[in-house]
């Protein structure tokens, strides 16, 4: 039969192939700690493990991102600039991820300073949830978080690793090991008025004459400091 | 069973992106002619291939051998078609640009070459939805009658009417704009 409404009406020929919006590739590359297997969407890097257990990670891939996943031939290399593709997550979670991508190399923030960035200031324990399934760590620095005393707490990939990371990245661990160990929280100037998180690059200039240490933000409050605006330690209310 | 189903129950992913190279033209072709353009289109067909895979994760080895993919497919872009209009009735703020107003613009090549074709986009979208999607699913994706009544939800006679009738109603249309248009 021609009718040219029929022909009219069948499908155009596509040219466009799809396969890149909604197969997901994945493959080995280096990263900083070793090989890594990366799983990468159209628009960035969207799960990330330690090498290992492939037929784990295409399981978990299959359950947590419901996407279909084939090996790829390149992957991308791993780093804070790496593109990812956190559309899987909440918004809860992407917040908590972009909180966490904040913070500076070399630097750590407490568990409860990414509630507070998120505007979830009493969520430290589903930040804590949040980060330990985190699907893309050492691009999101997950390892820049530790406990609120200071000390570097868990790692998904071990707190080994998390030192290491933390280490190559110019963390000054001795100091920062001394300052949890001695139960400060906070580290000031007096000739500022300023208090700072330890690993702040601003309290690493304050020389040993003026560094004035706190054992909670509350402390320094009382005694007149405030919090600074670069690191922005979590602040109690005036009282 | 076909060779794309053995694929898939030997291995999901791989068998999974053998049948989105396989059946993208038809779910394309066939969410182009539904949405009356391409952006559209393009987004409803991801959207449908990723449904269609989180289903299939579930689904065990037999039922998936048992699949007949081409009307499975093209029922979960319908659904996922409905599903859209449905939020954007619902969140009318958010639906900007009405829809049938998009063909008007000049069509770029990408558009011509895929053949768009803006007239026959509003045509449909003058349709009833129902008789534009049995006329679609008959005519663009082309499934059969039981297929076509099995994804409207409908009865096989019924089917049938809405598709005749909703190809006289686009030959009426379409006449009358050739009309005024010369």
């Amino acid at each position: 039969m021609t009718d040219s409404l029929l022909a009219r009406l069948s499908p155009p020929a596509v040219e466009k192939d799809l396969s890149g919006a909604v197969v997901d590739t994945f493959t080995t590359t280096a990263g900083p700690l070793g090989d890594v297997l990366v799983a990468s969407s159209a628009e960035g890097v969207t799960y990330l493990r330690p090498v290992g257990d492939v037929d784990g990670f295409r399981a978990e891939y299959r359950r947590r991102l419901g996407r279909p996943l084939v090996p790829g031939t390149t992957g991308p290399s791993i780093g804070a600039r790496t593109p990812v593709d956190l559309r899987a997550c909440s918004s809860f979670e992407r917040d908590v991820l972009d909180a966490t991508a904040s913070i500076p190399a070399g630097q750590t923030r407490p568990y409860g300073w990414v509630a507070r960035e998120v505007g979830s200031p009493a969520a430290v324990r589903a930040v804590g949830t949040v980060l330990a399934r985190n699907p893309v760590p050492l691009i999101v620095p997950c390892h820049r978080v530790t406990k609120s005393d200071g000390s570097l707490g868990r790692y998904m990939l071990g707190e080994e690793a998390k030192a290491r990371l933390l280490a190559d990245e110019g963390a000054d661990l001795e100091g920062l090991a001394a300052f949890t160990a001695a139960g400060t929280v906070l580290v000031g100037s007096d000739s500022t008025g300023i208090a700072c998180l330890p690993s702040c690059h601003h309290a690493r200039r304050i020389t040993d004459a003026h560094r004035v240490s706190f054992r909670s933000a509350a402390a320094a409050r009382d005694a007149g400091y405030r919090g600074c605006l670069v690191c922005r330690p979590v602040w109690p209310a005036a009282r | 069973m076909s060779d794309l189903t053995d694929a898939l129950v030997e291995d999901l992913d791989g068998g999974f992106a053998q049948v989105v190279r396989c059946y993208q033209g038809t779910l394309l072709g066939t969410a182009l002619r539904l949405t009356g353009h391409r952006a559209s289109a393009e987004d409803l067909t991801a959207e449908a291939f990723l449904r269609a895979f989180r289903a299939l994760r579930d689904y065990d080895a037999d039922r998936i051998a048992t699949l007949e993919l081409r009307g499975w497919l093209v029922t979960v872009l319908l659904n996922e078609h409905r599903n859209t209009i449905r939020t954007a009735t619902r969140r009318p703020a958010l639906s900007g640009a009405p829809l049938p107003d998009r063909p008007a613009h000049d069509p770029g090549p990408a558009e011509v070459a895929t053949r768009a074709d803006p007239e026959l986009a509003a045509a449909l979208a003058h349709l009833p939805a129902v008789q534009r999607e049995a006329v679609v699913l008959r005519h663009v994706a082309d499934l059969d009658v039981p297929a076509v009544a099995a994804a409207l939800g409908v009865g096989e006679g019924t089917a049938r009417s809405h598709v005749s009738r909703g190809l006289a109603r686009l030959r009426t249309l379409l006449a009358s704009h050739d009309r005024s248009a010369s």
